[in-house]
């Protein structure tokens, strides 16, 4: 039953091409559908339990599995692709545009649900690259100088990525004979220190690395973020980054490789680097939506910094953090969008009081960039709190101080930005702007409730959603 | 000691046409060079027992992908004479160090004398394409579908406004 993740968008996007020009109108509310039947399926028992198919439908009975951790990333990657297609109205206009935005969203969809459910990595790596062209053609979308460059830095970074990845593949085939996660984690049990594991985990992580774009692997982010379309940024830096980067480095550490000391060193490292200079990056940027890229890099170190303690509570922690940052950025981005929608720029010097004008996104701005930072009793808080405890308890007290650290750093660009643009006086030209229309103040309003309602029943939260994730 | 000798020399030449493609002056010849390294690739695989593998390199890499690329290069306008000789100057200048780094590599490597325990898989001489791609991986073959159509729309979305233009 899981194959209905791909295979019932997959109908629809072949469907979608035959409809006529009025029926190619309905392309949006197609894949709005598309994202709530996902949302039914991660609390859908039935859809979930993944039983063999029987007679004619065992045609499409492929590999494929979820746990906590996927079901998590399927909430969040149904959850980003709604409010991005909420965001992308007044975006992309023109009639073909907006149906060709729709099916690569679609096919965006199936690659990242592709990467989520498999249980192959040489099918995670197909998927993979499925997200990613589907991303590359969605970052170029308006053809302009700027949005054609971010594509072609994202395009080449993606490529050397793939290199690394696929002859990690290649390196653990030659190791294990099969490419399903059975057959690896069974090789690797037999001769777990040789030195083409050791060279076969380095490179798939270096590969990962840069698709999360964590530092010193970052190049392509803020271009790529901020010359991007506000949907596409929203998607980007909502799930792509995380799927393609973050959790696929989860998946083959915990289902394939396993912690050692050195690898959880490494993930210590990069997390920590990512986490500090992706906050001062941030502190120093002009444009806002570069200040959120460089923002995501710091919030992405945050998740490697819980993930490489390696604990369960670590790990909970991690994946706790990268569903908010998923709800937070996605609604921060939702905030730059309409702001540029309003005045045009990007540019934080040329604006400031703005929250007396757009009253929606100034408060639901304001809740994001304090959930961003880390302030109780928002949804941030309590990940970055776990994240520290999760340091502390193993032993990583200089990693748990420098985490505190960061956190102040992101309030500071947080409370830089929010000065900068929504208070003090209202900037000369700037008097006709107002609120910004449905189609942006409804994902922020709907993603402010989120962060508070995460925030204020985090009990119920983490004991029914986040810490069975990792009682495996 | 023969076959052993076929490899490497295949493999030299494979590594030759590389360094042509990546350091000549020309478009065109650098397609024709990722051509020739194909096809040297092929004829490796082929010797190495996989002829399945052997056959796609050789019509998709070695074929369909330098007939997009040189109708694609017939497409632009020729660099001017004096272009081509700064633009040869700048080639020769940024990749100087490619073939001292393989032959270094080269020799480093076969000083090392590596040995490695690993599983080779079943020559795909002995198993079927067909049972490989409809039973043993379907999904693969449903990701390259969904490729091709994620290929398709890139396509019409680039090119359909080039064209109006």
């Amino acid at each position: 039953m899981l194959s209905l993740l791909i295979l019932i968008p997959l109908a629809f996007l072949l469907l979608m091409n035959f409809l006529t020009l009025k029926g190619r109108r309905m392309a949006f509310a197609v894949v709005m559908a598309l994202s709530f039947f996902q949302i039914y399926a991660v609390f859908c028992p039935t859809i979930m339990a993944n039983r063999p198919l029987h007679g004619l439908a065992s045609v499409f009975d492929f590999t494929l599995a979820v746990d906590g951790l996927s079901r998590i990333m399927l909430l969040c990657i149904a959850i980003v692709i709604f409010i991005a297609l909420l965001v992308a109205a007044p975006f992309v206009k023109e009639e073909d545009k907006r149906f060709y935005f729709a099916g690569l969203m679609i096919l965006e969809l199936m690659g990242l649900n592709g990467v989520v459910m498999v249980r192959d990595i040489f099918s995670m790596y197909v998927f993979w690259e499925v997200a990613a062209a589907a991303s590359f053609i969605l970052i170029a979308l308006q053809k302009k100088r700027d949005p054609l460059e971010g594509a072609f830095k994202y395009l080449i970074f993606s490529s050397v990525a793939t290199v690394f990845v696929l002859s990690a593949i290649a390196i653990i085939l030659l190791i294990s004979g099969d490419t399903s996660f059975a057959a690896i984690r069974e090789a690797l049990r037999v001769s777990p220190h040789s030195f083409l594991i050791t060279l076969a985990v380095g490179i798939f992580l270096a590969g990962l690395f840069m698709k999360a774009g964590v530092m010193p692997f970052h190049g392509y982010l803020p271009d790529a973020y901020a010359s991007a379309p506000a949907p596409v940024s929203i998607l980007l830096a909502g799930v792509v980054t995380k799927t393609l980067g973050v959790y696929t480095a989860m998946r083959i550490v915990i289902d394939l490789f396993g912690f050692s000391a050195s690898l959880q060193s490494i993930l210590l490292c990069i997390g920590l680097i990512s986490a500090i200079f992706g906050a001062l990056a941030a502190m120093g940027q002009k444009d806002l939506k570069r200040l959120l890229a460089y923002s995501s890099i710091s919030q992405v170190g945050y998740i490697f910094l819980g993930f490489g303690c390696g604990t369960p509570l670590g790990i909970a922690a991690a994946i706790f953090h990268i569903f908010n940052h998923t709800v937070f950025k996605s609604l921060l981005f939702v905030n730059a969008a309409a702001v540029e929608d309003r005045t045009g720029s990007l540019d934080m010097s040329r604006m400031s009081g703005l929250a007396s004008r757009m009253p929606v996104t100034g408060t639901t701005s304001v809740l994001a960039s304090l959930s961003a930072s880390g302030v109780p009793p928002l949804a941030g808080f309590w990940s970055k709190l776990f994240i520290v405890l999760a340091l502390w308890q193993c032993g990583h007290y200089g990693v748990a101080a420098t985490a505190v650290m960061a956190s102040l750093l992101t309030l500071a660009y947080m409370l830089l930005f929010q000065r900068s643009v929504f208070f003090g006086t209202l900037e000369k030209g700037l008097e006709g702007v107002v609120e910004a229309g449905f189609g942006l103040t409804l994902p922020a309003i709907i993603l402010a409730v989120l962060i508070v309602g995460i925030g204020l029943f985090f009990p119920y939260i983490v004991h029914t959603v986040i810490f069975p994730v990792v009682s495996y | 000691m023969l076959a052993l000798n076929i490899d490497i020399v295949v493999l030299f030449l494979m590594a030759l046409s590389a360094l042509w493609t990546v350091m000549t002056r020309s478009l065109l010849r650098s397609a024709i060079g990722l051509a020739l390294t194909s096809a040297m690739l092929t004829i490796l695989m082929f010797r190495l027992h996989a002829p399945l593998a052997a056959v796609f390199e050789l019509s998709v890499c070695s074929g369909l992908i330098s007939v997009v690329f040189i109708a694609t290069i017939s497409l632009t306008q020729p660099m001017s004479q004096e272009k081509v000789l700064q633009h040869m100057k700048d080639r020769l200048e940024r990749f100087w160090y490619l073939p001292i780094l393989l032959i270094l590599t080269g020799i480093v490597l076969s000083f090392l004398n590596l040995k490695f325990n690993l599983i080779l898989p079943a020559p795909e001489i002995e198993k079927d394409p067909r049972i490989v791609l409809w039973n043993q991986r379907p999904l693969d073959l449903l990701g390259q579908i969904i490729m091709l159509l994620t290929g398709a729309f890139g396509i019409v979305i680039l090119f359909r406004e080039a064209k109006k233009k």
